[in-house]
């Protein structure tokens, strides 16, 4: 198991340093003269030439990365091109803002889409399997945002039960911040109920196919019983793979929703930094998101390895 | 091979072709879903025709709520908004499907090659694209646009290139099983070169996954080319384009309920999307059969 987790961690370190070389790539990219940008157009050409000194983006590329991911390895996340302060100072207080909004979206998709997946299966080609199927199969293809407005005409403007602003009163407690949290979660688990269902149907169905299950049922076990010791534990590992693999676009929609709800997450600040060209702090969040996606991953990992014998007691994946 | 046996293959396969149409026709998921898209494409071609006001003409009649004049009301410019949501299929129906087959031809080609040749252009290809789907596809678009500049070519290219690898991925898979069968081995045998087995002999057995990756990618090439420019990094103003409309006119709703701006964009948007899924559906359940 040690075994399978160093390779995953290898692999996850490489992705990264691409990843940042693709980030950077990108952020460099981004036209016109980053000084001339800063001062705007009345400057004077030594002004313009004396910040980029400054900034450092008169240097070669190569050390331009390197000192940027050395010091982003440090905790040194740059500093923002528009508001001149540490991008960190900015970033800290909306990563935990993102990052409420997607536990409230993950509580509430996670259990759902594998009952939905789970039920689904039992009820394999009857009325209510066609329902779920098809339904989380259009709601997986609509975006967030359109699914947002209908949610928001619905809760909020019509029936008046859920705030229509995500972002709660100053010193709000724990569930008046979840209520207010629960519309944007709401469109953001709309998207991913089809995946993850789909998946927990999947493996429901391929483990209710098995060998073991019949000899389960032959054995004389009650339903209920084969359900939970056989049919579960082994239909919830590919669903496990799969919320990991949807972790990446949890994260991309949290972007479009947060714009939407004018709440303050690092899809906000990716969002308004990408329209002032503010580029160090776009690629020091971008890459910010790379390493929670990681993060996301590695831990799914872990708990896939611990739930899986095969990998547990010492086999390869 | 010879004149007739190739007449024979393709007998055959005009056979088998009309054979799944048949099997598709008969589909109803398949069906409703081509009714829908079928509609959206009519309103793309013939909008200007069907319009019952000019979409992009400015009134003072602002806000104005749905009524026999104004079948779903006007914007905050005055404009129609049953004119412009006639009109507003045409920008995504331009852009996605030209993404799409960008992303579809690239990947193809590039699914072959890793897929047949493996080895060390195997390793590269899949290690880059796994960083590139490391990160949110939302994120690398907004950031690539903002770095390219808007344009309608600049959003086909960033949507089709970021799809490549996700086509590639499949074609990849489908290629590893199928060079194992052995009319590939036989087809070297006979000293055909690479691009021929590739591209003459295992292309026209892979075709069904990349179909219904086609027509899945399709959607979310709607699906992402509809949430930029509700970002404001896809069409730009003073397109009705649906998404265009929903960021237009979205913030009114803390003011007051505006519903009729933003809720026919926003039903339009997802009939087109579940329509485009019910055919991906209806190809998938007919080709694995």
């Amino acid at each position: 198991m040690a075994r399978f987790l160093l390779k995953r961690l290898a692999l996850a370190l490489v992705t990264l340093v691409l990843v940042s070389v693709l980030v950077f790539a990108v952020a460099q990219v981004l036209p016109g003269n980053v000084g001339r940008n800063v001062l705007g157009g009345f400057a004077t050409p030594a002004a313009v030439a004396q910040l980029n000194h400054q900034l450092g983006v008169d240097r070669p590329l190569w050390t331009q990365y390197w000192s940027w991911v050395s010091n982003f390895a440090q905790g040194n996340l740059g500093t923002s091109l528009e508001y001149r302060v540490p991008v960190w100072s900015l970033l800290q207080a909306s990563l935990v803002n993102s990052l409420k909004l997607a536990a409230v979206a993950f509580v509430l998709v996670v259990p759902l889409s594998i009952i939905g997946g789970v039920f689904a299966a039992l009820r394999r080609g009857r009325l209510a399997d066609r329902v779920i199927t098809l339904t989380g199969l259009s709601l997986t293809a609509i975006p967030e945002f359109v699914s947002a407005i209908v949610l928001i005409l619905v809760f909020g403007l019509a029936l008046r039960v859920l705030p229509v602003d995500a972002t709660a009163p100053p010193g709000a407690g724990f569930l008046t911040q979840v209520k207010y949290l629960l519309l944007p979660a709401a469109a953001l688990t709309l998207v991913l109920f089809g995946y993850i269902a789909r998946m927990a149907r999947a493996g429901t169905i391929e483990a209710l196919d098995s060998d073991y299950t019949r000899t389960a049922y032959l054995k004389g076990l009650r339903t209920h019983t084969v359900i939970r010791r056989h049919v579960l534990r082994n239909s919830l590992l590919p669903t496990i793979a799969v919320i990991a693999t949807q972790m990446g676009y949890l994260i991309g929609g949290l972007v479009v929703i947060e714009k939407l709800f004018n709440y303050n997450g690092i899809g906000q600040r990716i969002y308004t930094a990408a329209q002032n060209k503010d580029f160090t702090m776009l690629q020091s969040s971008v890459l910010v998101i790379a390493i929670v996606y990681l993060t996301a991953s590695l831990i799914a990992d872990l708990i896939y390895s611990l739930l899986n014998p095969r990998i547990r007691y010492g086999g390869t994946s | 091979m010879s004149a007739f046996a190739v007449t024979a293959t393709a007998a055959r396969r005009r056979s088998a072709r009309r054979e799944t149409l048949r099997a598709l026709i008969s589909s109803k998921t398949f069906v409703v879903g081509a009714a829908i898209v079928g509609w959206w494409v009519f309103c793309a071609l013939f909008a200007s025709v069907i319009e019952p006001h000019d979409p992009l003409t400015q009134s003072a009649d602002v806000l104005a709520p749905p009524s026999l004049h104004h079948l779903m009301g006007t914007d905050q410019l005055g404009r129609d908004v049953f004119s412009r949501w006639l009109g507003g299929a045409r920008s995504i129906l331009e852009i996605a499907p030209a993404a799409t087959l960008l992303a579809v031809v690239a990947g193809t080609t590039l699914g072959l090659l890793t897929g047949y040749l493996r080895g060390a252009v195997d390793d590269i290809v899949s290690r880059l694209s796994e960083a590139l789907l490391a990160l949110p596809m939302i994120v690398i678009a907004v950031v690539t646009v903002v770095a390219l500049g808007h344009s309608t070519l600049t959003l086909v290219v960033v949507v089709g290139v970021l799809f490549t690898p996700i086509v590639a991925r499949t074609v990849r898979a489908a290629v590893l099983s199928e060079r194992e069968r052995d009319y590939v081995p036989a087809a070297r045998l006979r000293g055909e070169r690479a691009g021929y087995v590739m591209f003459a002999e295992i292309l026209p057995n892979v075709t069904a996954p990349i179909v219904v990756e086609a027509t899945v990618r399709l959607g979310y090439a709607i699906f992402t080319v509809a949430g930029l420019t509700f970002l404001g990094f896809g069409v730009q103003d003073p397109s009705p384009d649906w998404a265009l409309q929903i960021s237009d006119n979205y913030t009114l709703l803390a003011a007051g309920n505006y519903w009729w701006t933003v809720l026919f964009p926003a039903l339009a948007i997802a009939s087109l999307v579940i329509a485009i899924n019910l055919i991906a559906d209806g190809i998938s359940q007919v080709t694995e059969r």
